[in-house]
């Protein structure tokens, strides 16, 4: 009986310090070694980390290669240079700048109906509302953001457009006015919430300092705070224009099919994303130029939101730096 | 320097004054005559009110959600809280400057002594250079940075942007300059800067400064207010109330016992 268990008692005082929590309770024990289990969760937690970088790559590699592949028979000059796009039409023009005018025309028209919207709805919700009223208009707005955009679409085509026809002479039954509304309507959300967490941010110490200088509430608002958070309210107007520029479903069904270069907001236009919905959907068989003419599009749809949402990082992490 | 001898006129007089943060009432009913070009220093511990009562005679602390203030406040005879009183014209004469420097970090030097007169929509550019030497000059500030106005408010060290920014409360004329513990983030030396600044502007200006420093309400004012849990338990000469307090709970805290 003595001999096994004074054994065991050498055998626990030779152990080298571990952290297997049985550590001889003599002097204070801090070596060890992390479980391998807890190696093994975290190596499963940067596989799924790792898995969303892998997946954006792939998407970008198939999107460089098919365009690259589209660009080997259709030179570049052509893409930038030509001023129409017909790929479907006997006589094929692949000028990219009817489709990037649609598409800049609705985003315009969105932001030019949003950014006021939202921006003065964030002043509102942060500088006067109250916080029952708050509690209640941000999940409203919340709701509007979730709303999904199939029915926005249906919105723009069968109740927007033929109101708008009542007031705007010469509007056509699909055109760029209607969804590009549509879709400011979409993004006041985004805009309102983003800017409104970018006043917030503004130390209360440089309203006090106005109000102490015997500033109105007004003018301490537009000369001190919306100055002060102007980077993050022009950060949140350019992910909104990223996801308008981006938006497919309410200009595939509202704005019509026929890419034109022009800016009369009244006239049927195509925008990017319609054009991919068109193809994609269609009987474009796969391989063809035509087929490729999407995923050129598509990569330059890609560099676009990119460009937007860095300049929008940017622009937040400058005003955190501030 | 000697103006506690004389009897000036009072500035303020407060009757049964309240403030409430929604149903916490943290001034029971304040009585005090503030006198004009003097210097009232507020000590007390963290928490005893000297904040809230500061903020009540420029109207600041309404401006909190759900704070509310009740009795009379009344300056040169004038109950600020009067229904016709626009609190805004209130603080354009009762200026304040805060704990921490906040300078209008999108504005230089020279800007942030005319934000006043921007904001209030007073801006006269033909006055604007004599306003800023004026001001500048008058918060000792003028030579240290009369070759820099351009450049930000927020590139000047911690004391010098204190001065700014009693620099930029002058710049709107008023007869009366809160301080709410203005040295608190300051060092040693920007401290005896500002605390002299303090000295001389009593001259012109109705000082009241809170502070939780009491050697500091002893170097800089005339008279001494001691708050205690939202009452004010004493006020008179700071002499008098340093060297003899005639309740034992000033004695108490001015000995050290607490806070």
């Amino acid at each position: 009986m003595g001999s096994p268990l004074s054994s065991s008692l050498q055998a626990a005082e030779e152990l080298p310090v571990s952290a297997r929590g049985r550590a001889p309770a003599t002097g204070l024990q801090l070596e060890g070694r992390p479980l391998r289990a807890e190696r093994l969760i975290e190596f499963g937690l940067f596989g799924c980390a790792f898995a969303t970088v892998l997946t954006t790559v792939g998407i970008v590699a198939t999107l460089a290669m098919e365009a690259l592949g589209f660009l080997r028979e259709v030179p570049l000059s052509a893409l930038l240079l030509d001023t129409a796009w017909t790929p479907l039409f006997v006589e094929k023009h692949f000028g990219i700048w009817p489709l990037v005018a649609g598409t800049l025309l609705t985003s315009a028209i969105a932001l030019g109906f949003a950014v006021p919207l939202g921006l003065l709805a964030a002043i509102y919700l942060a500088e006067f509302a109250h916080w029952r009223t708050r509690r209640i208009l941000k999940p409203a707005l919340e709701v509007l953001a979730g709303i999904p955009s199939i029915v926005f679409g249906y919105f723009a085509l069968v109740v927007l457009t033929p109101l708008l026809q009542e007031v705007v002479p010469g509007l056509a039954g699909f055109n760029a006015l209607s969804p590009g509304i549509v879709i400011g309507l979409m993004v006041i959300p985004m805009i309102a919430s983003l800017s409104e967490d970018a006043i917030r941010a503004v130390p209360g110490g440089l309203r006090e300092a106005a109000f102490g200088l015997g500033a109105s509430k007004l003018a301490t608002i537009f000369r001190i705070v919306l100055p002060s958070a102007s980077g993050g309210i022009a950060a949140s107007a350019i992910l909104a224009l990223s996801r308008a520029v981006g938006e497919t479903m309410v200009v595939a069904i509202a704005a019509g099919q026929q890419a034109r270069l022009t800016l009369d907001p009244r006239v049927p236009i195509e925008t990017m994303t319609a054009y991919i919905v068109q193809i994609s959907m269609g009987d474009t068989p796969t391989g063809t130029i035509e087929y490729r003419t999407i995923f050129v599009v598509g990569a330059a749809l890609f560099l676009m939101t990119l460009m937007m949402n860095v300049i929008s990082h940017r622009l937040t992490r400058k005003r955190g730096a501030a | 320097m000697n103006d506690s001898q004389k009897e000036p006129a009072s500035k303020f007089q407060l009757r049964n004054v309240k403030a409430w943060y929604g149903d916490n009432e943290v001034l029971h009913g304040v009585d005090a005559d503030i006198p004009e070009h003097s210097v009232t220093a507020i000590i007390g511990p963290s928490g005893c009110g000297k904040s809230t009562l500061l903020r009540s005679l420029n109207r600041m602390h309404e401006l909190v959600d759900g704070a509310r203030v009740d009795g009379q406040v009344s300056m040169d005879g004038v109950d600020i809280y009067g229904p016709k009183v626009d609190p805004v014209l209130l603080r354009r004469q009762v200026g304040m400057v805060f704990q921490k420097p906040n300078p209008f970090p999108s504005m230089s030097v020279r800007e942030n002594v005319l934000a006043g007169a921007r904001l209030t929509g007073t801006y006269d550019p033909s006055r604007a250079d004599a306003i800023v030497q004026r001001a500048l000059t008058q918060a000792a500030l003028w030579d240290e940075v009369k070759d820099r106005l351009e450049a930000p408010g927020v590139s000047l060290s911690g004391g010098q942007q204190q001065r700014l920014c009693i620099a930029r409360s002058l710049a709107v004329e008023p007869t009366v300059l809160l301080m709410d513990e203005p040295c608190s983030a300051l060092d040693p030396i920007a401290t005896t800067r500002v605390e002299n600044l303090v000295h001389t502007l009593k001259q012109d200006y109705t000082i009241v400064i809170v502070t939780h420093n009491m050697q500091q309400a002893a170097r800089v004012s005339d008279r001494t207010a001691f708050m205690l849990s939202g009452d004010l338990i004493e006020f008179s000469d700071t002499i008098q109330l340093f060297k003899s307090p005639s309740d034992p709970r000033t004695e108490d805290y001015i000995t050290g016992k607490f806070g």
